[in-house]
């Protein structure tokens, strides 16, 4: 029997890995990807726990966030098209209408 | 049965004159206005007949309640209006002159542009001197204390675009402020001692108490503070120094205001409240030292002026002074016939001066007229007659009062032969200063054509090119000729005592007591009389020889009295000494201190730093919002990474 920790310190790095990609990484679609990193961090150490504490809720979460990330995923992607669309690029440091 | 007298509508109806002309005056008509102000004043004056012909059957002192006004505790103060002789007397002098002058000015002012305006003013401050007269408390009377000071700011500054106007308004505005300072205090000495403000109540509690002849007390200080209220409304030395500047306004305001009625509201609140003087010896004493040095004063300074409003402004605080004399001697009945006789007179002699200035153009400066007796025969006359009342020539009205003041401030028991003396000074130099004006005006040659004594290139300098010096119209001199007739009649009431005993009901028998007096020192009397006949007499000569058969002589004499003359002339300098005393140490520190320190330093910086600080702040934290994603997000990573520190810790904690 694997331990717990084990299941969190992997989720963790996963999570880790994943805000470090985010952080550092210019291109769009590898941030995207670097954010289902991190849901997949969440979610590894949401059925730890389920399988540790005999607790299905845990379990019916990753399902919840599978299919919101199924469909933030389908409308990330289309943004990130028309993004590429008008602007040209996926470079995010490029795409800073946001600021003042 | 006392009828119902409806006392309340005598100052209502100028109010709603003023209403009118105020709000619908300046679409309407010259005609149409001078209606409603003469309508309403007019209105004004038939009630006070009215209440003077039922007079004798009413039972006084008559009370009329109005309405509430404040209750507050066992204290309260209404609208309620009084009516004993006194305010009788009052009422008659200010409707009847202030209605002559309200005729008056439809000829005066009739181009001024503003002519809505002045009726309006001109009838709210009747209404509020009517409501001062008519009062039954000092609160009351306060209000309208206050209110024609208001009226008489609004009046001096009539013509606001002119500098020295607006200024002369401010002035009298802020002099009568000190004064009305010390009616306050008075006022709530009033209200701790007594709880309550109604004259009956107040002079009931005050009666039993006895004279504070040894030292001050309350009585004392209540007295004293009422007479500095007095000062500031009634020109008296040390706040005099308004009145004059007050010229500033058009003339028939300086005769209504400043001379005939407003100014000697301090004298009728001084004689209304005898009741506390009587019980103040130390405060009469105040009263009557203040009023003959404010006579001797102002009249030295009337020998010198040029400007014929400025030598009647002068006159008019000499005359107050011997107002506030004869209440100081305890002789108020004295005093309020002076105000009644002055009245005619002083007003009489402020519309002439109008006159006069309207013939030659505007012109002020006595220098610049002379000879102007063919001109304008009747203002002429006028004046000739008023002159000769203030002068005190018998019999006309100045004589009876002014020998009655004098002759009190010589027998009364609280007077003294220094007042006497002081005062027959003063009337020696008033007949003076009076025919020195009279001459230097009708007498002599022409002088407004010419090019004036100082040289000025501009030969028809204040003439206008109005050709020769005119008559006013009708309307102007009707007024003027009804005064004169008061001005010789009017004092003929006092013959006999017989106003000293129609007063009687409110002064107290204290004339009954001189009345045996009298009779034992009635040679005295007519000896003094003779005196004070004897110097108005000398005044008239000594004017005539200075001014018509020696013309001369006056420079000479200012030349040989140089440093002295100098002084006078510029009115002994009080103003430039209040100027330095107080003007110039208040504006000084309201600039240094309140402006640049208070202000400036602390207020404004405050204000200013804490919108710098934000701005500051604001400046560093704009930079986290770069418009870079991976920045938000760094942002994002970090705050939750100190969240997620902090509650590790406080987990292990």
């Amino acid at each position: 029997m694997v331990p717990l920790s084990y299941y969190l310190v992997l989720g963790g790095i996963l999570f880790a890995c994943g805000v470090a990609g985010f952080l550092i990484k210019r291109n769009i679609i590898t941030i995207f990807m670097s954010i289902e990193l991190m849901l997949n961090g969440v979610n590894l150490s949401f059925v730890a726990f389920a399988a540790h504490w005999h607790e299905l809720a845990g379990q019916v979460f990753v399902f919840f966030v599978m299919v919101v990330a199924a469909a933030e995923a389908a409308v990330g992607l289309a943004i990130i098209i028309a993004v590429y669309r008008t602007r040209e690029t996926l470079n995010v440091d490029q795409v800073n209408l946001l600021k003042l | 049965m006392t009828p119902h007298l409806n006392l309340w509508l005598i100052p209502v109806l100028p109010l709603a004159g003023a209403a009118i002309n105020g709000f619908f005056g300046r679409k309407s008509s010259r005609q149409a206005v001078s209606t409603v102000g003469l309508v309403f004043s007019g209105a004004a004056f038939a009630m006070a007949l009215w209440v003077a012909v039922q007079f004798s059957s009413l039972t006084l002192p008559y009370h009329e309640f109005v309405a509430h006004w404040i209750r507050s505790g066992n204290f309260s103060a209404d609208f309620a209006f009084y009516l004993d002789q006194l305010s009788l007397v009052m009422l008659l002098v200010v409707t009847g002159v202030g209605f002559l002058i309200h005729i008056y000015s439809v000829g005066y002012m009739w181009d001024d542009p503003s002519y809505y305006r002045f009726f309006a003013y001109l009838n709210l401050f009747m209404f509020f001197m009517l409501t001062l007269i008519l009062a039954n408390n000092y609160l009351l009377m306060f209000i309208g204390w206050e209110g024609v000071g208001l009226a008489s700011y609004l009046l001096i500054g009539f013509w606001f675009t002119k500098d020295s106007a607006a200024s002369a308004g401010k002035k009298a505005f802020i002099v009568n402020r000190i004064g009305d300072f010390g009616f306050l205090i008075g006022l709530f000495l009033i209200i701790q001692h007594c709880g309550s403000l109604d004259f009956t109540k107040v002079f009931a509690q005050v009666q039993p108490i006895a004279a504070e002849t040894t030292g001050a007390g309350l009585l004392t200080a209540i007295g004293i503070l009422l007479m500095v209220g007095a000062c500031g409304k009634s020109a008296q030395i040390p706040l005099y120094v308004w009145l004059p500047d007050a010229m500033e306004g058009p003339t028939p305001v300086s005769a209504l205001i400043h001379a005939a009625t407003m100014v000697t509201a301090g004298v009728y609140m001084v004689s209304r409240s005898h009741v506390i003087f009587e019980r103040a010896p130390m405060a009469l004493m105040v009263v009557a030292v203040i009023g003959t040095l404010t006579a001797l004063f102002a009249a030295t300074i009337g020998i010198t002026q040029t400007d014929i409003k400025k030598v009647l402004a002068y006159s008019t605080v000499s005359q107050l002074g011997y107002m506030f004399l004869a209440c100081g001697v305890g002789a108020f009945s004295a005093g309020i016939f002076h105000l009644m006789t002055h009245a005619f007179f002083k007003g009489l002699l402020f519309l002439a001066a109008g006159s006069v200035i309207h013939a030659v153009g505007g012109e002020q400066d006595m220098r610049k007229m002379g000879g102007l007796r063919s001109y304008i025969p009747v203002t002429f006359g006028t004046m000739f007659i008023a002159t000769l009342a203030i002068a005190g020539i018998p019999p006309f009205a100045g004589f009876w009062s002014k020998d009655e003041i004098l002759w009190q401030a010589y027998s009364s028991e609280y007077g003294s032969w220094v007042f006497w003396l002081i005062g027959v000074i003063t009337a020696f130099i008033t007949s003076f200063y009076m025919f020195r004006l009279l001459f230097m005006t009708f007498f002599g040659d022409y002088h407004g054509v010419q090019v004036d004594a100082h040289g000025h290139a501009n030969a028809s300098h204040g003439h206008d090119g109005q050709g020769e010096p005119h008559e006013s119209p009708m309307v102007m001199l009707v007024p003027l000729m009804i005064l004169a007739l008061l001005s010789v009649v009017g004092g003929l009431v006092g013959i006999g005592n017989r106003f000293e005993h129609f007063l009687e009901p409110v002064f107290g028998s204290g004339a009954a007591a001189d009345a045996a007096g009298e009779a034992a020192n009635h040679g005295t009397e007519l000896l003094l009389m003779g005196i004070s006949v004897t110097v108005a007499v000398l005044g008239f000569i000594f004017a005539y020889v200075l001014y018509v058969s020696k013309p001369y002589l006056p420079q000479k004499i200012a030349e040989a009295l140089n440093g002295f003359y100098t002084a006078v002339l510029n009115k002994y300098y009080v103003d430039e000494l209040y100027a330095k005393l107080f003007v110039k140490p208040l504006v000084d520190g309201s600039t240094s201190i309140l402006w640049q320190g208070v202000d400036r330093k602390v207020i404004d910086d405050t204000v200013n730093n804490a919108a710098d600080g934000a701005r500051h702040v604001s400046d560093e934290v704009r930079h986290m919002q770069s418009g870079n994603l991976r920045s938000y997000a760094g942002w994002i990573a970090a705050g939750s990474a100190v969240v997620i520190a902090y509650m590790i810790w406080m987990g292990v904690k």
